[in-house]
């Protein structure tokens, strides 16, 4: 007695070895990809951490987080080498009864970069806004109200351009609108609109996209009830599409928070000794420079020279800048995640 | 050469509903229909009274479904639509002349899609929905609203403890009658049904009709159907189109035992189409 003959065994014929070549070269690009990420993730990890944790309480390097940049005086004291910041190494001489002790410096390695963190944040939040604002009503303009023509195909070319404009061209879009013919100067404001026309292609394209996937059938029913078209886009179809928009808009987000191009000349400074919320007036707030994370990172990697503690200030700041990008990124999910449950269609 | 029969206009007893304006309910003359430039209704003439329903039957593609959505002005939103020739009047009003708001006209004359599309909200809001958006919802009397639809639409039973519960987690059936209830509660003069029972299993079916025929009674309906069955059973008048014309329209009755034009009894008898 034989095994019962299998009709539906695997039969290695060439086409099949193919298949399988092919899937085993397909999951190798696949897993190239993942080492590349997993290596550069690893390595900020790593060496960022360094600089941002401490070993012992309270775990985090809060001088790192909360406060300003300022220079690193490296020096030899009884022997001993010693490092400290600009405001401790005076206290230290006072207290020593010393005028000045020889000292190497090295600039910005001290300190912290609580001014990036919060000049990031602040550009992101702006920038956002009115990108969102600005995207969803072209969105709803061109999905919803415009006549099919060769006036509309013009507008889809132009979005379409403005998506492969590289984005130093946009600063210098920025700097010559916002900060000069408008005369912002280098400002919150103009690093706001520069950001927010960098990142308009990907919104107005992503809402489109969410605009048509709510079904023609809502629309054609309320319009059968007696609304107007922006009572049935308001009620019937924005709702539905917000969860859509927002979940374009992550990307978005990390986009503008990492691009140093447009706010190099537009909203950055190297240095300042005041934060953005210490202004005499309210209008102030919006025509200041701001520092911002990426723009610190070009700083301390290219402007000044190298050494090990600088590395130290580049990895950290790469650190904290990943980790900012990550948390505002996962409010978003949140939201959407949220908005979904309320509006489940 | 054929006069289509027009039945005598006699209006039931009143309900509670405002009276309604006398005279036939549509007039339609001479009317041509254009998407781009295909022809889809050539010299379209008829009246459809007030108070009955009327019923428009044909093969696919002869421009029934076109005529009706031309009632309330939906084809609007088809971006190469457009009439050509002709009038069509709702209570001696041409609804293509100028000064016309299809918003306004909408409120009057509703309309049930085939593929039912209640909105992704609660049951409630789903009726009130034509309420609020015309700025008619006093708060006071929306449950009596709501309950007053829902029962014509003989929804009622089956929802009243899950009035909060979403409208698209009903059966088939219940969210036709779900957008049918929507569309009674603005109280409309005119109910355009395109074809409400196409997507719904015969139990389903045969609420609908004798939804139908309670309506009636309050409002003037025209439906668009594909069964002949249900066009004999529930309509008053009936007409036939073929390739965008108007063949035959005749009471019910006797357009189904006695048609004077030889096309419409080949398609009763199933000849074609």
């Amino acid at each position: 007695m034989h095994a019962p003959h299998n009709p539906f065994g695997y039969k290695r014929t060439g086409k099949r070895s193919v298949e399988g070549i092919t899937f085993w070269m397909i999951r190798l690009g696949t897993y190239l990809i993942l080492a590349a990420a997993t290596f550069i993730f690893l390595q900020i990890g790593i060496k960022g951490s360094q600089t941002v944790f401490r070993a012992e309480f309270p775990f985090i390097n809060t001088e790192f987080l909360l406060e300003s940049p300022s220079t690193l005086y490296v020096f030899e004291w009884e022997g001993q080498k010693m490092e400290m910041g600009d405001d401790a190494f005076r206290k230290f001489k006072a207290a020593k009864g010393v005028d000045s002790i020889p000292a190497a410096t090295y600039a910005h390695s001290a300190g912290g970069i609580f001014p990036c963190i919060v000049g990031t944040v602040l550009l992101v939040i702006g920038s956002m806004t009115i990108a969102l604002i600005l995207g969803v009503c072209s969105a709803i303009y061109l999905n919803e109200y415009a006549r099919e023509g060769w006036g509309i195909r013009l507008i889809r070319l132009a979005i379409m351009n403005l998506a492969g404009v590289p984005s130093i061209v946009f600063g210098l879009f920025g700097y010559g609108l916002f900060v000069v013919f408008f005369g912002w100067n280098v400002s919150l404001l103009a690093g706001w609109f520069t950001l927010a026309f960098m990142v308009l292609p990907v919104v107005i394209t992503a809402s489109e996209e969410a605009l048509k996937a709510v079904p023609q059938g809502l629309r054609e029913a309320s319009l059968a009830l007696g609304a107007t078209r922006w009572q049935t886009i308001r009620t019937n179809v924005l709702p539905y599409a917000l969860p859509g928009i927002l979940t374009s808009s992550i990307l978005s987000i990390a986009r503008v928070a990492g691009e140093t191009a447009p706010i190099m000349f537009t909203a950055a400074y190297m240095i300042g000794d005041r934060l953005p919320w210490q202004v005499d007036k309210l209008t102030d707030f919006f025509f200041q420079p701001v520092m911002a994370l990426p723009y610190h990172i070009y700083v301390v990697s290219s402007k000044i020279p190298q050494n090990e503690y600088t590395e130290r200030v580049q990895y950290g700041t790469a650190f904290v800048f990943l980790a900012v990008v990550m948390l505002i990124a996962l409010a978003s999910i949140l939201l959407r995640m949220r908005l979904r449950r309320n509006l489940q269609w | 050469m054929d006069q289509p029969t027009q039945t005598s206009d006699r209006t039931d007893t009143p309900e509670a509903a405002a009276p309604r304006p006398a005279g036939p309910a549509i007039e339609i003359r001479d009317f041509d229909f254009y998407y781009g430039s295909f022809k889809a209704l050539h010299d379209i003439t008829m009246t459809i009274p007030s108070g009955k329903v009327t019923a428009f039957i044909g093969p696919s593609g002869c421009g029934k479904s076109t005529l009706l959505r031309c009632l309330n002005r939906m084809n609007d939103l088809v971006p190469e639509a457009r009439i050509g020739k002709g009038s069509m009047e709702i209570h001696g009003t041409d609804i293509y002349g100028a000064n016309i708001d299809p918003i306004e006209l909408r409120k009057k004359v509703g309309m049930v899609f085939q593929k039912s599309n209640p909105f992704p909200k609660s049951i409630y809001e789903n009726v009130i929905y034509g309420l609020r958006i015309q700025g008619r919802a006093k708060r006071s009397h929306l449950d009596e609203v709501v309950e007053r639809s829902l029962r014509q639409a003989a929804l009622w039973d089956e929802v009243k403890d899950r009035l909060h519960t979403s409208g698209v987690s009903l059966s088939g059936g219940q969210q036709q009658r779900l957008c049918i209830a929507r569309a009674i509660a603005v109280e409309p003069e005119i109910l355009l049904m395109d074809e409400p029972c196409s997507a719904l299993d015969p139990i389903a079916t045969s609420k609908v009709e004798e939804l139908i025929f309670e309506l009636k009674k309050q409002y003037t309906i025209v439906i668009v159907t594909h069964n002949m069955q249900q066009a004999g059973r529930c309509s008053d008048l009936t007409g036939f189109f073929y390739l965008g014309r108007l063949i035959e329209l005749d009471q019910t009755t006797r357009i189904f035992t006695n048609p004077s034009q030889k096309q419409t009894e080949d398609y009763i008898t199933g000849r074609f189409g």
